[in-house]
């Protein structure tokens, strides 16, 4: 062939002559934007990519093993360490299993507590979500701003329990401390901070900027069938347009007391069920949590208070029987399968993390998106590498 | 429907292979025969009535002690049009446990079964892709299992220093490099 023209050059080009090999790239598992130690297998032909392999276990501990051989409470400290992002979830979710297993029925003072608890740390969990995912496409003050949110309800956390990751607070029966005097009035100055502040600052400055928009608006979308096939639950099913939240449909701890809306994927800019409509919900649920956060500290101000570790049971001893309970974890449906032998330690326990069932979708999500868009979709599935590898 | 509605439908449909139902545990199930399992899951997700099209757990359990002493795969399921939820349960033999595969019923079975076959060594026959999930793709045995012992070796490295070890460190003797280096007394070590 003679030398190329332009124009024999771009017609070579549409004829798609110019193929390229494939070629496999092995993402992570020190990757930063993989959230944590996860490997990806991407068969790539140019930026495309083909199909792609979640390799998973890199922090494989076996929490079930650890949790036959210790006793109930023993479990929930190894509990915070699954989804170490959002650990007062995992504690609230195990605690309700036991307490449903042995018929434990908690004070209203208790329970306002722990739908507290829950709910500024989803406003914290969502933060990091948020925060990491405009990180990962190239923001990187954002993320910033919303550490620094995250750490005036981590400090919160650890002026009541002493703790700022991992807390071990809910305990079966109960929670580990009171609040403290004027944990109220300090709860109170940081929603209104948050409500007149941050959170406008939130959309504003991110999730209705418009670079961002165009950046993911059309980028990994789910479908709902895919999202309940593969269980895809919590703000990864909402973002499909699934308005499915176990705190609407199945209360537990009193919240069917409570008002508030459950936001749901809309595709304001593109399709739903997009990268851009998973974190949108993120951000909507903050502010609706902002408002549960509100209704309990005013039931709180009415409410006479209990003692937290009244009905904490000296020993923790299950009947012989087996449970499988959900809550609305941030990242999604927990679910604990406990099957008790009628001894102090669990003879089984399983975990359904939604982290790991939001992978296990990973390889139809990523087919045929460029590479940069790949860490667009992990980082808007919220995964926590601890909780999917258990 | 309730539990007991549900355990009539599918009582009706299966008849003999839907073996017992507990109502009054804490999530009610039905035990299915290993054989039907397949068959059931699908007519679950597909019975209009009953529309379990989300699996929302799938466990294994291992019951050594039990006579005779078996291996349990539970499959909770939940329906989202009905809001309502209800378990299947297969036995397997603790000896080479099999079971069909439902990967082809609701998706995310995949990964849960992996996981099943990596802890407990539970085969899902049918599967398209029976590998280790968690553990590394070299590891022998499976943890969950309640005769697992922990490995002394993991490819030729010490892991687990055994009771004589210890006795000899606390002696002063030193094995290997260091004091702790527990290095396996097989290995032929070149002097120089």
């Amino acid at each position: 062939m003679s030398a190329a023209t332009p124009g024999t050059w771009t017609s070579d080009w549409e004829s798609g002559s110019l193929d390229t090999d494939e070629m496999v790239l092995n993402m992570g598992p020190q990757h930063p934007a993989t959230h944590g130690v996860l490997r990806l297998e991407l068969r790539t032909d140019g930026e495309i990519v083909r199909a792609a392999r979640p390799h998973i276990g890199y922090l494989h501990r076996c929490f079930e093993k650890h949790a036959e051989n210790v006793d109930y409470p023993g479990v929930m400290p190894y509990a915070d360490r699954m989804d170490y992002v959002a650990a007062m979830g995992n504690t609230l979710g195990f605690a309700l299993t036991v307490e449903k297993l042995m018929g434990i029925e908690l004070s209203p003072y208790v329970q306002t507590i722990r739908v507290l608890m829950a709910e500024l740390q989803r406003i914290a969990s969502h933060a990091v979500a948020v925060g990491t995912y405009t990180m990962d496409i190239g923001a990187f003050t954002p993320f910033l701003h919303l550490l620094r949110d995250r750490e005036k309800v981590l400090d919160l956390f650890e002026w009541t329990c002493g703790a700022r990751l991992l807390y071990n607070y809910n305990w079966v029966g109960g929670v580990s401390h009171d609040l403290p005097d004027g944990f109220v009035r300090a709860a109170r100055d940081l929603l209104r901070e948050f409500d007149s502040v941050t959170h406008p600052e939130l959309l504003d400055l991110i999730i209705h900027n418009r670079i961002f928009v165009k950046r993911i608006a059309n980028v990994g979308v789910c479908p709902p069938e895919l999202a309940i096939s593969h269980d895809l639950t919590g703000p990864n099913l909402r973002g499909s347009g699934l308005a499915r939240d176990l705190r609407k449909d199945f209360p537990y701890s009193g919240y069917e007391r409570y008002e508030f809306e459950v936001p749901v994927g809309k595709g304001q800019y593109g399709p739903v069920g997009s990268c851009f409509d998973r974190n949108w919900v993120r951000v909507a649920e903050m502010r609706e949590s902002s408002k549960i956060v509100h209704q309990a500290l005013d039931r709180l101000e009415r409410m006479e208070k209990t003692d937290v570790h009244e009905k904490v049971p000296k020993r923790v001893k299950p009947p012989k029987g087996e449970i499988y309970f959900r809550s609305e974890a941030p990242r999604g449906q927990l679910g604990f399968y406990v099957v008790s032998d009628g001894g102090i330690n669990p003879y089984r326990v399983k975990v359904k993390s939604p982290c790991f069932t939001a992978m296990s979708a990973f390889h139809h999500l990523a087919k045929g998106l460029m590479i940069a868009d790949v860490i667009a979709l992990i980082g808007s599935l919220d995964i926590v590498l601890g909780e999917i590898d258990r | 429907m309730d539990a007991g509605a549900i355990r009539d439908a599918l009582a009706l449909k299966f008849g003999e292979r839907i073996t017992s139902a507990d109502l009054e545990a804490g999530s009610p199930f039905a035990v299915v025969r290993t054989d039907a399992i397949a068959e059931v899951a699908a007519f679950c997700k597909a019975e209009p009535a009953l529309c379990f099209d989300n699996l929302m757990c799938l466990s294994g359990v291992d019951y050594p002690k039990q006579t005779p002493p078996r291996m349990e795969v539970v499959y909770h399921l939940f329906s989202y049009r009905h809001r309502h939820s209800f378990a299947l349960k297969v036995q397997l033999p603790r000896e080479n446990p099999a079971v069909p595969t439902v990967e082809s019923v609701w998706g995310v079975a995949n990964w849960h079964e992996r996981e099943a076959w990596d802890l407990f060594g539970i085969v899902f026959t049918g599967h398209s892709d029976m590998r280790r999930i968690l553990l590394p793709d070299d590891w022998e045995g499976h943890p969950l299992r309640k005769d697992w012992q922990d490995p002394e070796y993991y490819n030729g490295l010490h892991v687990k220093p055994t009771p004589q070890m210890v006795d000899r460190v606390l002696q002063g003797e030193t094995i290997g490099v260091g004091p702790f280096d527990f290095t396996p007394e097989n290995r032929h070590v070149e002097e120089p």
